[in-house]
């Protein structure tokens, strides 16, 4: 025996947001398959209420880590700090949205059952690790739940277009998780550790021996192509409209808002926490990211007639505004006064989860009454039909498009104003001329909702809790957007917080 | 010649590019995913071969625990292979192209 | 009522949601009146705003109210906060005193559509983004009223939607003020990047004291002068005005001429400071800008035949002579101008929109002619806007654009050619366009077939709500030169100046700066000679459409159009002809195009781009590893190697 096994001290209070996600997810199955069928929505609430008070602790938590300051748990494999809480919160908050809308567009087929809940709040707990994680390992972990629950929900609905997605989906994210894991071997290999904090110090010791510069090279490449694909950035952009299209819209709702905060928030762990003293190799190549994914994501959603897939490239675009955050963060990663990008990239996650959440809730209120169809006609005259239902989406269009009073252009804001601070301003340029071009799709999805003369005269129905999903997000959109303190103050500690 | 780590990891990138190629090129759905198995397996030999070279723990459990993700990867991905061929048998990628543009 | 100058946007925002609310049952003409009272109130305060600013000393006529805090965020402090003060009040003061106008006078013309309520709705919201754009305390406040006004101008030129037209327009006008949108959000961040604020007391006092950096200020003053570009219709970006005019009438009057187009200028007033500290060739573009957007709309409008797209191109013309004045630091003569050029012109688009409602919605002024003798109101007020902006004394045009000619000479002669060519053309083609409407033989009378359904087709006077208006809007464009009259031997002394002595502290002071200057000195004679240029292009005019008048009528339609344009070929020969051809081509085909094309543009290279998103699998994964093999290069060969 050489070396006694000790078990690391566990902070059970710490942990509880995934003990609670987990036991929700195990108890759905279990009880579900137990007892008969619950009652209508039943599944969805418990669902919505298991993400409500995981998020709810996380508020705790965060509490905590402000008075005694950040660390680790469970042996370094999981960071404890506000960053971490941050994005559970925000994960929790949009999955919680999402199990509400998930009701409907399940009721009265096979998937009906607590099975497609079980797995929304296991992809959810892959999300808040891989935010927390303070270990590749532990972020491919949480990387891997995410996706398999996400490949098994988009394949879930057994329509043609559900199972080509499912595939599409499946092959490309295996892909993009081999060519992730093999830069976490890379990069161990140079620098003889998974864990970020000890790679962290391994370059801030002077000790050159200690580590392989090109192997940590290669390892960081492989990284940023792992990571680049998760948030749809192009060109690893490509999978995502397809998918987007194809997946059932809820799920399609949860990759966009949920997927994509986890998968920007390990960038930021990965890049700008772990990576500082890589910033001058990875910045140049987050700049080409960003712009490919601004110009390539607002230029192809116009010519889209399908509104899941306009809004795929839609995201592509934010994706790209997000990068505008991440480049403006590497300017000055490791640094004492870090800047705002960090921040911004967060409050802009935030904000983004929720805009979308809401968004495709109504594109599946809409499409559903239609037949299953996306097309931009479906949507025309539902000013007509709908009123308050296309107001709520005029207002969360308004938010992508960036307008202010809107959250949007809060989370707009915050980007550019931290690309221009470090000045970068090609990118904000960039962005700013992409949002122009974008703001052009979002106005088609309006002008056919308001102004076209209605193919469809029977008002859609609204289920109560998708209703209840869509006003809180339109809500949020508001608030946000008029009183923007509420949450740029509360994230002004994150950044402090984030070791 | 005895062989260095750098042997191994030469082998293993070949692998990793085997993989990857394969992706690339075949078209039925159950080879594609053999490839990313590959792929996984190459990466497991990079850890190992490291861990070796360092005589570090660290790098052997994580192919422990890519053995498990990779074991949980087969099972989603034949019930995904296997409902599309229920439902179009013989089916190859290249039929699955509905969604583009 | 200064602690009270929230209720001046807040009126107009009651007005509307009572419209969004019970605009059903309003309906007509309820929702109209609901709408115009929200106005008149607001206006009610802001002349109650104005006698108080105007007890107070000049160095303390500044009010600003704070309405909440909007983003308090440590580095970040933006407060929703209103401003009265001398420009910003004027601003308001004709923004609601001519909206209330305009707002009778749609409730006339609008009469019987069937989207009535809906379109005071969008009044409303205009009014009120308008004036938080004037009244914002900083830059984001006026950016909301700036991408406010922006969206309801989309939303009322596409009012008539189902026309193809309007609705291309739209969109056109929608593209095109969302690049002036980027020079302007750029501007702001660049803004407070250098100073850390938005407000404008933080921005100008920081340019006169010198803590703006000359490179900063010119980079804020050309973005913004990008952004006030698109919105008031400059060079390049000025092709959306024209096609604005598909809206209906009373929005052309009230957006298209008044109000929002004159937003840039506005806002290159407030920043002159910012201007001021820029490098010297910031102001210089600016002026050459809008010296040749002056020039160049002047000669298109000579060409056209539209009633409705002459008063456009000679909104652009107009404009060009604001920035014009602004570059050449005459920014009380920009303000002087644009006030009125809002009474005169908006005075012409009402004009414009009776006689189009009495003709039956007939926009063609070759099918028009003689319409004195049965519109005598509409016609005598147009007479007088037509005196006004041609620059005849003592007519308020006059006044304003002498002005900036002064200015503009003792700046460069080169431009003040320019502006002295463009005085003729302005007076040549509202003559051109007075004669075709309101003189002349009756074309209309052949038509009558044309409007079948109406039986016997009579142009008729429109009902008095809408000429009220006119009438008003008639005789402040008769004395609105008298807010700031120059220092004339005749004049008082105690006439002189007014606007400039209101506008004191916010602006530069304005003559002191060129006193002194040849120009000055020969300031009566420059005015003489603005009248001799006034006089020779309406003489002009009237020789060469005189002479059509006195020929014998003659039935074939398309002879009489031709020989309008035979005789203006006459006049201006051979050459002549073909450069306004040329310019009309360069406008529709090159100018138009570059829009259009840039729209076109991205759409065939996303129809290139998208060709690649081939929908296989195996496509997918040789791009991702192919982009696997693009990074690697970089990090381990550029980064790593190198």
């Amino acid at each position: 025996m050489p070396e006694q096994f000790i078990a690391p001290s566990i902070d059970w209070f710490a942990l509880s947001p995934y003990l609670v996600m987990v036991a929700g997810a195990l108890g759905l199955l279990v009880v579900g398959a137990l007892t008969p069928r619950w009652p209508r929505g039943l599944y969805s609430l418990v669902s919505a209420l298991t993400a409500t008070s995981a998020g709810v602790l996380a508020v705790f938590i965060w509490n905590d880590v402000a008075e005694m300051g950040p660390g680790t748990l469970v042996g370094g494999a999981l960071s404890h700090d506000a960053f971490a809480q941050f994005v559970t919160i925000a994960v929790c908050a949009a999955t919680a949205l999402v199990a509400l809308v998930t009701d409907a567009e399940v009721r009265g087929t096979v998937l009906e059952g607590p099975e497609i809940h079980a797995l929304l709040l296991t992809a959810a707990t892959g999300a808040m690790v891989m935010g927390a994680s303070n270990d590749l390992i532990v972020l491919f972990l949480g990387l891997e739940t995410l996706s398999l629950a996400l490949y098994v929900l988009a394949a879930s609905e057994r329509t043609a277009a559900g199972q080509e997605a499912g595939m599409k989906y499946f092959i490309l994210g295996g892909l993009a998780s081999a060519v992730f894991l093999y830069g976490i071997a890379l990069l161990y290999g140079g620098a003889r550790s998974t864990n970020l904090g000890e790679i962290v110090a391994r370059f801030q010791s002077t000790v050159a021996l200690e580590r392989n510069d090109s192997l940590v090279l290669a390892g960081l490449a492989l990284l940023i192509v792992g990571l680049g694909f998760k948030v749809a950035a192009a060109p690893f952009h490509v999978w995502s409209p397809d998918v987007y299209q194809g997946a059932p819209t809820h799920v399609t709702a949860f990759m966009a808002s949920v997927g994509k905060a986890a998968a920007f928030a390990a960038m930021l762990r990965v890049l700008v926490i772990a990576l500082p003293f890589h910033r001058d190799d990875w910045r140049p190549v987050i700049w080409v990211l960003a712009i490919a994914s601004l110009v390539i994501g607002s230029t192809l959603a116009v010519v889209q007639t399908d509104v899941k897939r306009m809004l795929a490239f839609s995201s592509v675009s934010h994706a790209g505004f997000l990068l505008v955050g991440v480049e403006a963060a590497g300017h000055r990663a490791g640094e004492q006064i870090s800047g705002d990008g960090l921040e911004s990239v967060l409050v802009y996650l935030a904000l983004y989860s929720v805009l979308v959440v809401g968004t495709f809730s109504i594109v599946a209120v809409v499409s559903r009454h239609a037949g299953g169809s996306t097309d931009i006609s479906v949507f025309a005259g539902l000013g007509r039909r709908r009123p308050v239902l296309a107001l709520a989406l005029t207002i969360l269009l308004l938010a992508q498009a960036g307008v202010p009073l809107t959250s949007g252009f809060v989370a707009k804001w915050g980007v550019i104003q931290s690309a221009v601070a470090e000045r970068s301003y090609a990118i904000a340029i960039i962005a700013m001329v992409s949002a122009v071009i974008a703001a052009f799709l979002y106005l088609r999805i309006m002008v056919s909702a308001w102004l076209a003369d209605p193919s469809e005269v029977e008002p859609e129905p609204v289920p109560a809790m998708t209703g209840v999903a869509i006003a809180l997000a339109a809500a949020v959109t508001l608030v946000v957007g008029v009183y923007p303190e509420l949450l740029l103050g509360w994230t002004d500690a994150v950044s402090n917080f984030a070791r | 010649m005895e062989p260095t780590t750098t042997s191994y990891l030469v082998l293993a990138a070949l692998l990793f590019g085997i993989g990857a190629t394969g992706l690339m090129i075949r078209r039925n759905p159950l080879v594609m995913f053999m490839c990313i198995e590959l792929m996984l397996n190459a990466v497991n030999l990079t850890f190992v071969a490291l861990a070796t070279r360092f005589s570090d723990i660290d790098g052997q459990t994580a192919v422990f625990f890519v053995m498990v993700v990779a074991a949980a990867e087969v099972v989603v991905g034949l019930g995904i292979i296997i409902s599309i061929m229920r439902r179009r048998p013989g089916a190859t990628v290249d039929d699955l192209a509905e969604l583009k543009g | 009522m200064l602690d009270v100058i929230w209720l001046v946007p807040a009126l107009p925002l009651v007005g509307f949601l009572a419209i969004l609310l019970f605009g059903r049952r309003l309906g007509e003409p309820g929702a109209g009146y609901v709408a115009a009272a929200a106005v008149l109130g607001a206006f009610v305060v802001t002349v109650g705003a104005f006698f108080d600013l105007l007890s107070l000393d000049e160095h303390h006529r500044e009010h600003v109210s704070v309405l909440f805090s909007w983003v308090p965020v440590s580095s970040l402090q933006i407060d929703m906060a209103l401003l009265a003060d001398p420009l910003s009040i004027t601003m308001a003061l004709f923004v609601t005193g001519i909206g209330f106008l305009i707002h009778l006078f749609a409730i006339g013309y609008m009469h019987g559509d069937p989207k009535f309520s809906k379109f005071f709705l969008y009044l409303n919201l205009f009014v009120l983004s308008m004036l938080m754009l004037v009244l914002g305390e900083n830059l984001l406040v006026t950016f909301l009223g700036w991408e406010g006004v922006g969206a309801c101008s989309y939303f009322l030129i596409s009012f008539w939607h189902t026309r193809e037209s309007a609705a291309t327009a739209g969109k056109k006008a929608f593209v095109t003020n969302r690049i002036g949108d980027w020079g302007v959000m750029l501007a702001m961040f660049l803004g407070f990047q250098a100073v850390g604020s938005v407000s404008y007391s933080a921005l100008n006092g920081a340019a006169e004291s010198g803590a703006l950096a000359s490179s900063t200020a010119t980079g804020i003053a050309l973005l913004l002068f990008v952004g006030a570009a698109g919105k008031s219709a400059q060079l390049p970006l000025y092709l959306w005005l024209p096609d604005a005019m598909e809206g209906p009438t009373p929005v052309s009057a009230l957006i298209h001429a008044a109000t929002m187009v004159t937003a840039g200028v506005f806002l290159m007033t407030r920043m002159n400071p910012v201007i001021a500290a820029s490098a010297d060739y910031a102001p210089q573009i600016i002026a050459w800008v809008g010296a040749l957007t002056a020039l160049f709309a002047a000669t298109i409008a000579v060409a056209q035949h539209d009633i409705k797209k002459v008063l456009a191109y000679s909104t652009v013309s107009q404009l060009g002579y604001m920035f014009l004045a602004v570059g050449t630091g005459a920014y009380v003569a920009a303000v002087f101008h644009m006030v009125t050029h809002a009474f005169f012109k908006a005075l012409m688009f009402l004009g414009s929109g009776s006689v189009i409602h009495g003709m039956h919605h007939e926009q063609d002024m070759r099918r028009m002619g003689a319409l004195r003798t049965v519109m005598p109101i509409t016609a005598g007020t147009f007479i007088i806007g037509w005196l006004a902006i041609a620059g005849v004394p003592p007519f308020a045009g006059f006044w304003s654009k002498d002005e900036i000619l002064l200015f503009t000479l003792a700046s460069s002669p080169v431009l003040y050619v320019i502006g002295l060519v463009t005085a003729v053309l302005t007076a040549f083609y509202m003559t051109r366009q007075v004669v075709m409407v309101f003189f002349g033989e009756a074309r209309w009378e052949s038509h009558a077939d044309d409007h079948g359904a109406h039986g016997e087709f009579r142009p008729h006077e429109s009902p008095p709500i809408m000429l009220f208006p006119l009438v008003v809007l008639a005789g402040l464009s008769v004395v609105g030169g008298a807010i700031q009259l120059p220092s004339f031997g005749i004049i008082p002394d105690s006439w002189r100046h007014r606007l400039e002595d209101w506008l004191h502290p916010v602006v530069e002071p304005g003559e002191a700066v060129i006193k002194g200057t040849a120009a000055y000195d020969a300031k009566s004679w420059l005015a003489l000679l603005a009248i001799a240029c006034a006089v020779l292009g309406i003489a002009a005019a009237i020789a060469v459409y005189a002479k059509g008048r006195a020929k014998p009528f003659e039935p074939e339609l398309l002879a009489r159009g031709w020989r309008y344009d035979e005789t203006v070929s006459a006049f201006m020969g051979g050459p002549g002809r073909r450069a306004f051809d040329a310019v009309a081509r360069f406008d529709s085909g090159v100018v138009d195009g570059a829009v259009t094309g840039t729209a076109s543009g991205v759409r065939s290279v996303a129809e290139r781009l998208r060709r690649g998103q081939t929908g296989f699998v195996r496509n997918y994964s040789a791009v991702v590893v192919a982009g696997v093999l693009g990074v690697l290069i970089w990090f381990v060969i550029i980064r790593g190697v190198l």
